[in-house]
């Protein structure tokens, strides 16, 4: 690996930290109280909260432009199905996607991934064919490759991570190898909070033929995302991590491997013809979409798209690394306390466990104090394995967390630290 | 301790009984000649334990646990381990129900909870309910041998 490459692709924005404090007035549910108190919401890996133009966006859809898409031949149908389409188009430009017949709708990116492996990989993997893997996925990741992988005789191989949270890059160069069909990995890990230097790695794949997945679930709220300069096959994400509404997710995928791959689930609206002898199928993306999609989701989460555009991804992250940083900084401060994954180069999440404090102990202690953190394994089992730990409380970043926030996260967790010590 | 120490509610979920019974378990041990032997796991938390019980003529002689958990979990499957030693099996399982009801719904009227009664602060915090039960649950699944792992979430 030359780390030359990785350092340019690992480098942070220079971005100066700009204001978004004006941000946190466009998002209700932040007004609210939570058991008596200011809500500090830091379970944003889990989900966002929604903008009032996202709240509104879906109301005015069923007031004003509701109906099935792709069959009426009345005004309303047509109405719906110009914003659908007109929404797949944004999500191809979000994504920077040659073509906007490579973006399918899906429910998210679990159901995105499902996708490539029952279509794309089970009529692909060989037995022995290698799927490789990295020892920080979320098991959306996983276990869609362990169900292709029992269903073709594949095998799957594991990247190991640092003890910093990072790829053990020159292990990554040992595994890949000619039976390599399928890379599959995520650009932020959402236990970690480390960002991948997916380029590099994806152009070393392809240099062996094998094809790349990318997990972008933790990412696009807080990067932009260009598929074409990442060079990846696949990336799929979900609409309810990026502002906008929870059962919608996308799956971009290269023209040339979605326009030849079988549908994987059958019903209406991916068919051409159908007879009881056999029946044909539309094209991609339709041939994905079998059945009455979510139709306002997809036309909302336009709406989520060109709220974070507005604001500027950019922007965004700089804010978010701001904050973690700051974060970072108090709670290292503090005796008995362990960040867990320490990557050079992080995302918006700060993962933590302290000493004789389980995890959900001091979620629940944050969150008599209006503090709203994760406490668990974060869908991602063999990481909390990799470090020999059960879970950690992970605090996580969006736009609009501020200061205030990052105070109320370290003065609960010094709040947990003096109930639970100090008392014989 | 309670009301002016900054702490509010919390107090009521987390009394110092329970910090008590977490710091320091009672009958926290394997039990090499147990008669009957149950694992609890809650996947989600990763909270682990295993109940072994000694019965003779339908009395519980002798109780301990091991495993790891959240302070809520640990504490009351020591506080169990307590409550149960000594009693008739079938006072055990009337007492897991009542002590059930306590946690989710309303005290059972006329019931002494005795020293459970620290935990029905977990009514405030559905979450932790689950926490509150596990050894329970695996308690009641080494009664009546069952081999499942008995899970609350």
């Amino acid at each position: 690996m030359n780390m030359s490459e990785i350092a340019v692709d690992a480098a942070p924005g220079r971005v100066d930290t700009p204001d978004l404090s004006a941000r946190a007035a466009d998002f209700p549910i932040l007004s609210r109280a939570v058991r008596g108190k200011r809500l500090a919401y830091l379970d944003n890996a889990a989900t966002t909260q929604k903008p009032e133009a996202v709240i509104e966006a879906e109301r005015r859809f069923y007031r004003e432009s509701n109906a099935n898409i792709h069959r009426g031949v009345h005004w309303l149908s047509e109405r719906a199905t110009d914003l659908y389409e007109g929404a797949r188009e944004r999500v191809r430009s979000f994504l920077n996607a040659g073509r906007v017949e490579e973006i399918v709708f899906t429910r998210g990116t679990t159901e995105s991934i499902n996708l490539v492996a029952q279509s794309w990989a089970r009529n692909t993997l060989q037995p022995g064919d290698e799927v490789l893997l990295t020892g920080m996925e979320h098991h959306s990741n996983i276990v869609p490759w362990q169900f292709v992988c029992e269903q073709t005789g594949a095998v799957l191989k594991v990247v190991p991570i640092t003890d910093a949270g990072e790829l053990e890059l020159e292990a990554f160069d040992e595994l890949l190898g000619p039976r390599t069909r399928l890379v599959a990995i995520t650009q932020v890990s959402n236990a970690l909070g480390t960002v991948n230097p997916l380029a590099p790695l994806i152009r070393r794949a392809h240099a062996v033929g094998a094809r790349v997945l990318v997990d972008g679930a933790q990412a696009v709220a807080h990067m932009p995302v260009d598929v074409r300069a990442l060079g990846c096959d696949f990336y799929a994400f979900s609409g309810h991590k990026l502002y906008g509404p929870t059962g919608i997710g996308v799956l971009y995928a290269r023209q040339e491997l979605l326009s030849v791959m079988p549908p994987w689930q059958g019903g209406g609206s991916m068919i051409e013809t159908v007879s009881f002898e056999y029946s044909t199928f539309a094209p991609a993306p339709q041939r994905f979409e079998a059945g009455t999609p979510n139709i306002a989701g997809a036309i909302v989460l336009a709406t989520a798209i060109d709220y974070v555009l507005e604001v500027g991804l950019e922007r965004i992250g700089a804010h978010e690394h701001a904050l973690l940083e700051k974060a970072t900084a108090a709670v290292q401060a503090l005796p008995g306390v362990r960040i867990i994954g320490n990557a050079a180069h992080k995302a918006g999440v700060l993962s933590l466990v302290v000493d004789g404090i389980h995890p959900h102990d001091l979620g629940t202690i944050l969150d008599a104090d209006g503090v709203a953190i994760r406490a668990g394994h974060h869908c991602a089992m063999p990481v909390m394995t990799r470090y020999g730990i059960a879970g950690t409380a992970r605090a996580s970043f969006a736009l609009y967390n501020n200061d205030e926030d990052v105070d109320a996260l370290v003065a609960g967790i010094r709040k947990a630290q003096d109930m639970f010590g100090g008392r014989p | 301790m309670s009301g002016n120490d900054g702490f509010g509610d919390l107090r009521e979920l987390y009394q110092e009984v329970i910090f008590d019974h977490n710091r320091q378990p009672r009958n926290f041990h394997a039990m090499d000649d147990a008669d009957h032997v149950a694992d609890g796991h809650n996947p989600l938390c990763g909270d682990q334990l295993t109940v072994y019980l000694k019965l003779a003529d339908g009395v519980v002689q002798d109780v301990s646990f091991v495993g790891h958990g959240c302070a809520i979990s640990t504490a009351s499957a020591s506080l169990m381990t307590e409550a149960v030693k000594g009693r008739p099996v079938d006072e055990v399982e009337a007492l897991f129900r009542d002590f059930h009801a306590l946690l989710t719904d309303a005290p059972p009227e006329g019931r002494d909870f005795g020293k459970l009664e620290v935990l029905a602060g977990v009514r405030e915090f559905p979450a932790r309910v689950k926490c509150a039960t596990l050894a329970w649950h695996t308690l009641h699944n080494a009664l009546i041998g069952a081999r499942d792992t008995a899970r609350t979430e």
